[in-house]
């Protein structure tokens, strides 16, 4: 029996997400008395996925077929679905971004299985097998019981700690081929963000709002995200208004993230904004009206106008960091 | 070309929610209730991808699986331009029963490309369409923000971490669509109310489907602590206690 976790690679390279997948999986076999079996789907060097043993799996499965060419939904779970039931899982851990929203729920159907996506947290119980997960976009809290022998979860980046626990491990490339009539994503073209760093990874994330007035004044909120290494990020009206670029929207319908810091400047916080940053660790809100909503999920605030306060928070950061 | 569309119907995003029954069950009372907004986005895509006739869309057809009580809802996708609508008439349950229902009502029916939003805000559980597309044995390509025909082929964006890829899929197909697949959602017009009311839903008896999880109770988030403020004329000072008492740098 096994926690098998599925890792996928960017350009034959795991990140951070994947290491607390890891992390995740190992705590959840301990709870269960079981071992952790990292399976990675694609053409990824030995070096790296020895890392995975750093975070507690004990047995690294490998699948590279020339075939593989795209990453296709069916072609995928099928893959994953064989490796389940040859290592006898109990409990399959994958990422709740596009890629495990993509298999996840395939998975579930195909190997009957109960799924529990975007947890954050450790199984409150094994037997009954029992998670805490978001509702209502982060307005409330459930425990869901997953009555099937297997089970499914999808963990939410940026929300479990990486966990180091070096094992011994035995690492395995599998010869399993994917159904060839199963492969019917044909990717045509590929455009990558290049130099940025992207708002779901950052550990900071500073976002404007309406309140920065002109798509113009961005000026010192960039300069202060390069300071930091933090991602930028806006509201859906400056995304809707064409100020920053689609990507940059959090909040309910744009992404939803969980950073260590997340600067919400010139935002009133509205239910929807709110819905995509609540999980964050820490907010700051700086808002000229004292009475916006933004100031209630917020730890640190500054009433006052951004324009004004972020040339100041950028000279302190300088500072900071000439000490 | 048939275009189906699959709708939930979730409480408005500004709705204060409440349970009773010992924390099992939401409180309706008092409660708005909407198309699920991405279902909104990609019944508004498949309109528009309908309006162009160069793309010969023969029909948009909504389904749902829900009690006589989320009509409204459904009349309401009518009411925006969908030409008919399924409802299987059972309370919704969880994500498995409902992607089971729904396939056993769409599986005979032909349609060439199924559309569902990414992600329902009551349970935020992003399964349905996968399992959808699993059940009924056909490609899914999920974080869609993109459908185009051009020459009788579906050209597809899909969202991926850092980036996007254009590709095709061969129909039936199911397309779980996010941001970006339509600027803003469709409103019903007066016309459109008044044409609504005549659209045909059929309604269909659910399956014998056994659930594979089971909601135990619903807790509300613990309150943050109180917000610390700094005075803005010495915003500076945010910075060390970021630093110092948060300890984030």
């Amino acid at each position: 029996m096994s926690v098998l976790v599925f890792l996928e690679n960017w350009d034959g390279k795991f990140k951070k997400l994947s290491f607390e997948l890891v992390s995740y999986a190992s705590k959840v076999a301990e709870m269960l008395g079981d071992q952790v079996i990292a399976l990675s789907i694609g053409k990824v060097e030995a070096a790296e996925l020895e890392k995975l043993a750093v975070y507690g799996a004990t047995k690294v499965v490998s699948i590279e077929n020339e075939m593989i060419k795209a990453f296709d939904d069916q072609a995928y779970t099928s893959m994953i679905a064989e490796v389940a039931q040859q290592t006898g899982a109990k409990v399959l851990v994958l990422s709740n971004n596009n890629t495990g929203k993509a298999l996840a729920p395939r998975l579930s159907v195909r190997l009957k299985a109960g799924v529990a996506s975007g947890v954050s947290k450790l199984p409150l119980s094994v037997n009954p097998f029992v998670v805490y997960k978001k509702v209502y976009s982060g307005k409330a809290f459930a425990n869901v019981a997953i009555k099937t022998d297997v089970k499914i979860l999808t963990l939410a980046q940026n929300s479990f700690d990486l966990v180091e626990a070096p094992q011994t491990f035995t690492f395995e490339k599998l010869n399993i081929q994917p159904d060839g009539n199963l492969m019917k994503t044909q990717v045509k073209e590929v455009q990558k963000q290049s130099g940025k760093i992207l708002i779901t990874d950052a550990d900071i994330v500073i976002s404007g709002g309406r309140g920065m007035k002109s798509p113009d004044n961005w000026g010192p909120l960039v300069e202060l995200a390069e300071l930091l290494g933090a991602a930028t990020a806006c509201s859906r009206p400056v995304s809707d208004e064409g100020w920053r670029s689609h990507d940059e929207h959090t909040g309910q319908t744009g992404k939803i993230i969980a950073p260590n810091l997340y600067f919400a400047i010139g935002i009133s916080g509205a239910t929807q904004h709110l819905a995509g940053i609540s999980s964050s660790k820490f907010i700051v809100a700086i808002n000229t009206d004292k009475d916006a909503p933004i100031f209630e999920a917020a730890q640190y605030g500054i009433v006052g106008d951004a324009l004004k306060v972020l040339p100041k928070l950028v000279e302190a950061v300088k500072e900071m960091k000439s000490k | 070309m048939k275009i189906l569309v699959c709708i939930s119907n979730v409480p408005d995003t500004t709705t204060k929610v409440k349970f009773v029954d010992d924390s099992k069950k939401l409180d309706v009372n008092g409660i708005q209730w909407v198309i699920n907004p991405w279902d909104e986005l990609a019944l508004t895509r498949a309109l528009e991808l309908k309006d162009d006739t160069s793309n010969a869309i023969q029909s948009v057809t909504v389904a749902h699986v829900g009690p006589v009580t989320s009509e409204p809802t459904i009349r309401k996708a009518l009411a925006i331009g969908a030409d008919d609508a399924i409802r299987v008439n059972t309370e919704p349950g969880e994500a498995f029963t409902i992607a089971a229902q729904l396939a056993e009502a769409v599986r005979n029916e032909n349609f060439d490309i199924i559309m569902c939003g990414i992600e329902s805000s009551d349970h935020n559980g992003s399964t349905v369409g996968g399992m959808l597309a699993e059940f009924l044995g056909c490609p899914s390509v999920t974080g869609v923000s993109s459908v185009k025909i051009e020459g009788g082929q579906t050209h597809i964006t899909r969202e991926i971490d850092g980036g996007k890829e254009m590709l095709t899929v061969p129909s039936p197909f199911v397309a779980i669509v996010q941001k970006g697949i339509a600027k803003e959602p469709r409103i019903a017009a007066m016309r459109g109310i008044m044409m609504a009311r005549t659209k045909p839903i059929k309604v269909l008896e659910p399956q014998s489907i056994e659930s594979l999880t089971e909601v135990i109770g619903y807790e509300m988030p613990k309150p943050r602590a109180a917000c610390k403020y700094v005075e803005a004329d010495n915003a500076g000072q945010l910075i060390g206690l970021l630093q110092n008492e948060a300890k984030v740098f």
